[in-house]
């Protein structure tokens, strides 16, 4: 044995694979620097405006913010991936403090986190912001910006900019891109100008993309009696829109394409996960501990739901005869611990610490009904390409929703879980062309055990 | 029952499962000095680009052992005694075994090259190599890379994500043209070029240079010219690692003699993967096979038959891949760098260079297929090749085949109406 491999001297589980040294790179590109320059000038002009200077409040200050902002950032993801050669874009994130968990990354953490406790318990902090979006609010809904418009319109801002940084990173992917196409658009029309636009017309606040139990409250009866009563009709329609989505088409769509026609093609949180979450994506926890809490937790939720709405409708019918005050403080625990601290607070604050799928994975009760579609009724599942398989782990470092895809890819086994949202990157990342998306023919051959799915899940419970 | 394996890479760790999978009482020690848990060697490049943390690349979690009873050992052989059924550790205890498994796994080339055992010159194949590597490249501006195989390119890879200038030796006309045809090599050959490496093809190392320090200086070419480096990586293939074989007196020869069963010369000693030479009786050279996938099925088939199974290897219908930067290659069958008598070759390229299709016939019969950049199924083409396909058939069926997620363009009816008319 030769002296050198017996000697040994470092431990590979805990040093030994820091960032290693890097000749100096290139100095920033003009063009990136014009492009930082801008983007510095758009967040000096908001920082100004918001502290009370003019133009706050006007078009023009609202457009000196937007512009700057929009094309500065966008223009310097175009500019910082169009001269590489296109295909996977994962060097150095391991060694990056923002996408490792290290300061910076706990720092945008605690800034997020803290964006979020000012949105929901002290609005006041952001009124210097919501002055500079006014114009757009008046305009799109006819009455004046306040925190949640301020909200939902940084947020389709940050899909859209980030969005494009998707593009270039994966422009050598249709399906990725396609795919980020896709939450811009539901993002940008049915989350943000949709809903606007109705209220300009008088008509109720809707999202047309968000449905129960997501949004519990179209299928609570306050808000049923709320649209029906609604002068117009389109109340009316909100109300079947909202029932059909929910028991027709949510069922009839996740049989044929699996959880991904929602949640990574028009839900507004996989919007925001699959562009400004994409940097995180890797933090994910892998374990088969986390998997355990996973489980417990999101379907938890739908329990308490689905207890919740029925209590509630049972409440109406009954006048309140039955639980009172009960049902209704069920409610308001929810769009308090669920609706606030969860999903916005952890869900989006802990993007740097836990991952972009946060919420998604341990909260969504959305989230949790796909999953049982998509596990036990679809045709959807991602297929291993026979032994190519050489065991790296790309595929499950970089799945979002904590699958160990490398698991079942190394056994030669199709994947389907009930938490995968059908991003697609496992299988983009792959250095083998081991993993492929597929809507198959029908949910019989996906594994041993489901051309019966019901005794799949009797099954399932048994062991569980 | 105790079962000692020496080796935790891919072929260790399959035997152990198939061991474990035949024999639920049996004892099972596993041995590895590199590390103490099995890691993916093929993610060895991610962990130095940054894309993976090492724990990343272990493929199971570090439970998994415990729940499976398969003891786990870190530290090094020093010595098999196969008489006395115990191998000797170094600074360690005895470990006693009544079946032996030795998956060793390979070791980098060194061809006697004059400096070969300078400061900064080095391989990698293992932990102990990327560990060296990230010594190496520090204050490293530029990199020689000698040797136009897999880990060449991967070295080359990873040494550019650090900024290091590459300068890339091939000694044949074109990259790994040794195993690739001519046109799918150039295309690899267009992209080390596209990435910024100086790629120098039918150049040979003839000398290290090192400094007064004993560290690498430069290297001279067999064209007499001088080209400055701090690191010099040496990635002329890998041979098996026999020494330990070698030295405790088991039969050897290239690697260490086996027959298709993983028996060596010594009772209830095996040996399979990377190290293993399989003597084939008459049917030509001995088997020596130094891949992943090969490592993993060898180390299934040995397992089976120390947890007594009547097993034989069967290698099947060949088939490997790899990644070139970012383009990729996938192939099945016997396709050959040369076209062989009585072999027909049909090739489609598209006009960007970033894909292609090779499909090799042989007395009517498709016997292999090469793809760049695009993914096919292996059990698709798998059967083809099992089955002897005509051409026609599939041509006919080729959509079949395609691997490549939705929405990519597909270029099936491209190839298909170049491939008819080569075959006219």
């Amino acid at each position: 044995m030769e002296e050198h491999t017996i000697s040994y001297d470092f431990d590979e589980e805990t040093l030994g694979f820091e960032e290693p040294e890097k000749a100096p790179a290139k100095p920033l590109g003009t063009g990136e620097k014009i492009s930082l320059a801008v983007l510095g000038f758009g967040i000096l002009m908001f920082v100004l405006q918001a502290m009370g200077m003019p133009p706050g409040g006007t078009w023009a200050g609202f457009l000196l913010v937007l512009l700057p902002v929009f094309f500065g950032t966008a223009s310097y993801f175009y500019l910082d991936f169009k001269d590489t050669v296109p295909g996977i874009k994962h060097d150095n994130i391991y060694f990056r403090g923002l996408t490792n968990k290290g300061i910076l990354g706990w720092l945008v953490g605690v800034v997020f986190t803290g964006f979020y406790i000012a949105l929901y318990w002290f609005p006041e902090y952001l009124a210097g912001g919501i002055k500079i979006v006014n114009p757009l609010s008046l305009s799109l809904s006819g009455s004046p910006a306040n925190n949640w418009f301020f909200y939902g319109f940084l947020y389709t801002v940050a899909v859209c900019v980030f969005g494009v940084r998707m593009f270039m990173k994966y422009r050598h992917n249709r399906y990725q891109q396609i795919r980020t196409a896709s939450v811009m658009f539901f993002q940008f029309g049915f989350a943000f100008l949709i809903p606007n636009i109705l209220m300009l017309f008088n008509q109720p606040e809707f999202y047309l993309s968000y449905f129960w139990p997501l949004k519990p409250e179209y299928l609570f009866p306050g808000t049923f009696s709320y649209f029906v009563n609604h002068p117009g009709g389109l109340g009316m329609f909100l109300v079947f829109w909202g029932a059909v989505m929910t028991f027709v088409a949510t069922p009839l769509l996740t049989y044929y394409f699996g959880k991904r026609w929602y949640c990574s093609w028009v839900c507004g949180c996989g919007g925001l996960a699959e562009t400004m979450g994409d940097p995180f994506r890797q933090l994910s926890d892998k374990s088969k501990k986390a998997w355990r809490v996973e489980r417990w937790m999101v379907h938890s939720v739908l329990v308490f739901i689905v207890v919740t709405t029925v209590l509630l409708w049972v409440n109406s019918a009954t006048s309140g005869a039955v639980f009172g005050e009960a049902s209704m403080s069920l409610k308001k625990w929810y769009g308090f611990y669920i609706g606030a601290i969860f999903s916005g607070v952890i869900g989006v604050g802990f993007y740097p610490i836990m991952g972009s799928r946060v919420w998604c994975r341990f909260g969504c009760p959305m989230a949790a009904v796909l999953g049982i579609l998509q596990r036990y009724l679809s045709r959807f599942r991602i297929t291993t390409n026979g032994d190519q398989c050489m065991s790296c782990g790309n595929c499950s470092t970089y799945c979002e929703m904590g699958i160990d895809v490398r698991a079942y890819a190394q056994k030669g086994e199709n994947i389907i879980r009930a938490s995968c949202v059908g991003c697609g990157v496992c299988a983009a990342v792959c250095p083998r062309g081991v993993l492929k998306l597929e809507n198959g023919g029908t949910f019989k051959d996906r594994f041993p055990g489901s051309d019966r799915p019901l005794g799949a899940l009797i099954d399932s419970l048994k062991h569980a | 029952m105790r079962v000692a394996i020496i080796g935790n890479g891919v072929t260790g760790v399959a035997a152990a499962l198939s061991i474990r999978r035949h024999q639920p009482d049996w004892e099972i020690v596993m041995i590895s000095g590199e590390s103490s848990f099995h890691y993916s060697r093929p993610a060895l490049m991610y962990i130095f680009m940054g894309h993976m943390s090492y724990k990343d690349t272990k493929p199971y979690e570090d439970s998994f052992w415990q729940k499976n009873r398969i003891d786990l050992v870190r530290g090094w052989v020093t010595e098999i005694d196969a008489a006395g059924k115990k191998l000797i550790m170094h600074e360690k205890d005895p470990v006693a075994f009544d079946k032996l498994l030795i998956a060793t796994g390979s070791k980098s080339n060194k061809f006697g090259w004059p400096g070969q055992d300078l400061g900064g010159v080095q391989g990698l194949y293992s932990l102990m190599d990327l560990r060296l590597l990230y010594e190496n490249i520090k204050g490293a501006r530029s990199a020689v890379i000698v040797g136009g195989g897999l880990i060449g390119i991967e070295l080359a890879e990873m040494l550019h994500s650090r900024n290091i200038h590459v300068t890339f030796l091939v000694r044949e006309k074109s990259y790994w043209t040794n195993v690739l045809p001519i046109e799918e090599s150039q295309m690899i050959n267009r992209v080390i070029l596209e990435q910024g490496i100086d790629l120098r093809l039918l150049t040979e190392l003839k000398e290290i240079v090192g400094n007064d320090s004993g560290k690498v200086r430069g290297v001279i070419t067999n064209k007499e010219e001088f080209i400055e480096c701090e690191i010099v990586g040496l990635t002329a293939g890998v041979s098996p690692n026999i020494a330990l074989a070698k030295a405790s007196g088991i039969g050897t020869g290239r690697g260490i003699l086996v027959d298709w069963s993983f028996r060596t010369d010594r009772p209830d000693v095996f040996a399979a993967g990377d190290c293993a030479e399989i003597i084939t009786e008459g049917e030509g050279r001995n088997l020596i096979q130094q891949v992943w996938y090969t490592g993993k099925n060898q180390g299934k088939v040995a397992g089976e038959v120390m947890a007594g199974q009547e097993s034989v290897y069967e290698p099947g219908i060949w088939y490997n891949s790899a990644k070139f930067f970012d383009l990729e290659y996938q192939t099945y069958g016997m396709v050959g760098s040369v076209p062989v008598e009585g072999e027909s070759n049909f090739y489609w390229e598209h006009p960007d260079h970033g894909r292609s299709i090779r499909i090799v016939t042989k007395d009517g019969a498709v016997c292999g297929i090469n793809v760049m950049g695009l993914r096919y199924s292996h059990r698709v083409c798998e059967s083809w090749v099992a089955e002897g396909r005509s051409l026609d058939y599939v041509l006919d069926h080729l959509g079949d085949a395609n691997f490549d997620p939705e929405f990519y363009e597909k270029c099936e009816a491209e190839i298909i109406r170049e491939i008819r008319k080569q075959a006219a």
